[in-house]
């Protein structure tokens, strides 16, 4: 494939990336209206964004990036989202009078990276990719800089983040050096049936890497700290997307480049998932700061996911994507309905601020009891559909087991949702909010709505896109 | 048929909704349309549901008025009753109405909510009693946990918070586990259609896995000894329409899902495991009656009393003779109407005293001469009085019982005699005697309403009681359909 060609397939990465830059200049030079502006020009194009990277299929730059079903079907999912967050954010911190117009440029190139993660068809593009997605988050952590717990977040995440990707660095040179190559094609190929020590090692080190980045047990240590610190609808963006992402990526390399060493692999995912699932649910227990909870609550959920995952095959991986997709859904909701309540200027966080939300706020207090639900995984909403895919797939591939722990876990985990559903519906409310701010509002219905009804409906289409996505993954 | 019976009360909820909007700006005037748009929608889906049996055709034991659209990932939204669930959806939307006219002035706090958690809950359960799917089962089988847990937490009694919990925990506990099972079903049947599992023959060895987890969510819910310990929390802090609903048809699931699926779909694990379920039922009746003596508490000596004859329920059920599955399934119904009543009983009482301490009361026939005889009833009916549905379920499933075992039947006869003494005792002590407690000087007998919902429950007692052929007549067909599954599986 030529250079030109090439270049047409990244077309809406390319794009992104050439408006960020552009985005970034003209922000500089314009003051005060400039933050509106960018704001909406960014959204517009991650919009965009979305309608175009519906284009063909193919792989470019020599097999660096491959625009696959997946690929499109993560990159929809992440760039929709990413979209959703500027909004959220910019009224947030103009409320909070720290409006300005790099929010947006870096949740463009947070999602630019998110893009090319789930695109990337070698080691080089895996590495680069992630870390323009991680740089970026980095910076939106501590985005509050005169807040010293935004601050110590953003340093948190940055040093623990720099020791994953040292981490993931090293197995990948590990790799190339065992495999002869840094593509995931020819990898598979001397990878094999059963990979040699010098892979295997390489490979242990890259799911390590890739388990700081969603967050898994026994490398969630950075979770809790990070989402109390960053601000609120900055944490609703990472806790969703860049998941999704690292998810997939790490879908594509063990069923893409390691498919054939799936007996290999399978116990490390494994054992990461039930750690994940017990560290969320008997962790969250003792959380008082709902955003310290629900990242608990993720580390739990991203444990489901690898159950699933650990499944392997088509059936595994479509799971994946239909589990992530809906728990971005009910996460970027749930982090705008915190985003948008606020008592006399200052943010609710804890139970004891949720109390009495029922008779305060009801709208938004239904949409938040729809999330606490989703997340116990209780029919009919989108938790449970997520729960029934990933485990459908760990016990249609003789993981039954796992996935009965996993579920016996979300039981556990099901105690601190019903004590938020709670606080919000019995409890005496201490005072009233302030007005939320309509983005937030509006986001928090639509994903309230996903959540139950509206997935009932959309799993009739996502349902088979998820499986053609899957099935671009698995090697034929 | 089905869809409009189970989704009717939706609409009501949806109806609730819009009405408050112009029923004006008194708060007194939101909850009364909430409650009249309730009391009408629960009646009509009684209606429909009278329809329904009427239409039933008792001969066949198959699935009637089946529905089946396909929907995602091979799940399909299937409905259709038989002779075992058609009887439970009219039991369900019997009991509704009542339960709406029991709360029409005790529930005095957030009546528009508690009015669409009630509705929501109707759906929920007509909609498990008629699903043929088993995602679609799981679906409206969970669901209902939501309604409840609301209903348990925010308008029950002072120790409602942890009851409430205690409850969600425990049923979810069983549940998630019968959901691996139901994964694990459909991935080696490669359908979740309930039918078709039930022609499908699973492997001796995966059955008895399948078996536990589905019995893990169905002894729970029932609940069997030794994890009936949520259900007195449950019933006691629960309002009275509340009580009525989880004794009445919440507790009757369990039996239901034993019925539907245990037996029929792992019938050599149901064989295998039957002397585990008759030594689970033969303590339950009779450590749970003991227990039931022992309490102080008017709602928690009838929850006890609920445990005690489930236990009845479930030795029928593993008899494997259509003695003992008829007789499991008229106790089931028999007991959604008694143990309804008795909890309004109770809370008949509770609303002029608010208080359930047996102590407190004593010799209130005086004062309510209408109540005592009412109550009379009920106590009657709940000892197996002949003459009242009690007598005729449990008669018939412990003959059916003794067919099968002896000992066991012996044994849990003995449990008869045992809910004579407690009930007696609690008749006795609440009702007859001094009237020594100068607070119930002034109580005063049945209000017009209160009497209208008794009536119907005593007429449903007495009519079911003299002429059970009219249960056994719809439900033989699918009950004889059951044991020969089971004879065939037994070998016997």
């Amino acid at each position: 494939m030529s250079f030109a060609a090439s270049f047409q397939l990244a077309g809406p990465e390319a794009i992104l990336a050439a408006a960020a830059l552009a985005l970034l200049v003209w922000g500089a030079f314009a003051h005060r209206a400039g933050a509106a502006f960018v704001g909406a020009a960014s959204a517009s194009l991650l919009i965009a964004a979305v309608v175009a990277v519906l284009g063909p299929h193919g792989r470019a730059f020599g097999g660096a990036l491959i625009a696959d079903p997946a690929a499109i079907f993560s990159k929809v999912v992440i760039y929709l989202a990413s979209a959703a967050a500027i909004p959220l954010g910019q009224r947030w911190f103009a409320r909070r009078g720290i409006e300005r117009f790099e929010y947006a440029v870096l949740v463009i190139l947070a999602a630019l990276g998110m893009g090319m993660m789930v695109s990337a068809g070698d080691l080089i593009a895996l590495y680069v990719s992630l870390e323009l997605q991680s740089l970026a988050l980095y910076v939106l952590a501590a985005f509050r800089r005169d807040d010293a717990r935004s601050s110590e977040a953003g340093l948190k995440y940055f040093v623990l983040g720099a020791l994953s990707s040292g981490l993931l660095l090293y197995g990948a040179s590990l790799i190339y050096g065992f495999a002869g190559s840094t593509e995931f094609g020819a990898i598979a190929k001397a990878a094999g049936t059963g990979a040699g020590t010098g892979v295997l090692f390489g490979l242990v080190f890259l799911i390590c890497g890739l388990g700081f980045k969603v967050s898994a047990a026994p490398f969630h240590m950075w979770t809790p700290d990070v989402y109390e610190g960053a601000p609120t609808p900055i944490v609703g963006f990472f806790a969703g997307a860049p998941k999704l992402a690292a998810m997939v990526l790490l879908a594509r390399i063990l069923v893409e480049a390691f498919g054939g060493a799936a007996h290999q692999w399978r116990q490390v995912l494994i054992a990461m998932a039930l750690i994940s699932v017990a560290v969320g649910a008997f962790a969250g227990l003792a959380q008082r700061n709902l955003k310290r909870l629900w990242a608990y609550s993720s580390i739990a959920n991203i444990g489901y996911a690898l159950v699933g995952l650990a499944a392997g095959g088509g059936a595994g991986v479509q799971s994946v994507l239909l589990f992530m997709v809906l728990y971005v859904v009910d996460v970027t909701g749930f982090f705008a309905c915190l985003a948008a309540l606020s008592r006399d200027g200052r943010s609710l966080e804890t139970f004891d601020d949720f109390a009495g939300l029922m008779r305060e706020r009801p709208g938004l207090c239904l949409a938040m009891t729809a999330f606490c639900l989703s997340a116990i995984g209780l029919p009919p909403f989108s938790g449970f559909w997520g729960k029934v895919f990933v485990f459908q797939a760990a016990i249609g591939a003789g993981l039954a087991p796992a996935a009965v722990i996993a579920l016996v876990g979300s039981v556990v985990a099901a105690f601190y949702y019903l004590r938020l559903i709670r606080v919000m519906w019995l409890d005496p409310t201490p005072g009233a909010t302030d007005a939320p701010p309509r983005e937030a509002v509006a986001v928090t219905y639509a994903s309230a709505l996903f959540a139950f009804p509206a997935v009932m409906i959309a799993l009739v289409a996502l349902y088979p896109w998820a499986r053609v996505a899957a099935d671009s993954l698995t090697p034929r | 048929m089905l869809t409009l019976i189970t989704f009717l009360p939706m609409l009501g909820v949806a109806g609730i909704m819009v009405l408050r909007q112009f029923a004006g700006p008194r708060e007194e005037d939101r909850d009364n349309s909430a409650r009249w748009i309730a009391l009408a929608t629960t009646t009509a889906v009684f209606a429909l549901s009278v329809l329904l049996v009427l239409a039933f055709n008792p001969a066949s034991s198959a699935f009637q008025f089946t529905e089946d659209a396909a929907w995602f990932a091979g799940l399909h939204y299937r409905m259709g009753v038989d002779g075992i669930s058609v009887l439970f959806v009219l039991l369900t939307a019997f009991l509704m109405p009542l339960c709406i006219l029991a709360s029409w002035r005790s529930i005095t706090q957030r009546v528009v909510e508690y009015m669409i958690a009630f509705l929501v809950l109707e759906s929920l359960v007509i909609g498990v009693f008629c699903a043929l799917d088993l995602i679609v089962f799981y679906l409206f089988f969970e669901g209902q946990l939501i309604p409840m847990f609301l209903i348990i937490g925010i308008w029950g009694g002072t120790n409602r918070v942890y009851a409430a919990f205690k409850f969600f925990l425990y049923t979810l506990l069983g549940s998630v586990l019968m959901l691996a099972a139901i994964l694990a079903m459909i991935g080696m049947a490669h359908t979740s259609s309930i039918p078709a599992l039930m022609a499908y023959r699973f492997s001796p060895a995966v059955q008895t896995w399948l078996w536990l987890a589905f019995f893990a969510s169905f002894a729970v819910k029932l609940p069997m000894w030794p994890v009936h310990t949520w259900l007195p929390d449950a019933h006691v802090e629960a309002p009275t329409a509340g009580s009525v609903i989880l004794a009445g048809i919440l507790l009757k699931m369990g039996g239901y899902g034993f019925l539907r699926f245990s037996l029929p779909m792992f019938p050599n694990a149901s064989v295998q495991f039957t002397p585990l379920i008759f030594a689970l039922s033969v303590i339950a009746v009779i450590y749970t009656s003991l227990v039931a003596f022992r309490q102080t508490d008017m709602k928690k000596l009838i929850a006890y009393s609920s445990v005690a004859h489930m236990g009845f329920v479930t030795l029928g059920i593993f008899s494997g003779n259509v003695l003992g599955v008829q007789g499991a399934l008229f106790q089931m119904l028999s007991h959604g109407v008694i143990s309804g009543a008795l909890f309004l009983c109770v809370g008949v009482v509770y609303d002029r005293m608010h208080t359930r301490e047996i102590a407190f009361y004593g010799g209130i026939v005086n004062r309510m001469p209408l109540y005592a005889a009412v109550f009379m009833l009920f106590t009657m009916g709940n000892v197996g009085l002949p003459g009242t549905s009690g007598f005729v379920g449990e008669i018939t499933a412990l003959t059916g019982t003794y067919a099968a075992s002896t000992w066991p039947a012996i044994l849990a006869a003995t449990g008869v005699i045992l809910s004579a003494v407690y009930a007696l005792t609690l008749y006795r002590n609440v009702v007859f005697g001094e009237l020594v407690n100068p607070a119930l000087a002034a109580i005063g007998d049945l209000e017009r309403r209160e009497a209208l919902v008794f009536a119907p429950l005593i007429v449903a007692t007495l009519v079911i009681g003299l002429q059970p052929a009219l249960v056994f007549h719809i439900t033989g067909a699918s009950a004889d359909h059951l044991v020969a599954v089971w004879r065939a599986a037994s070998g016997r």
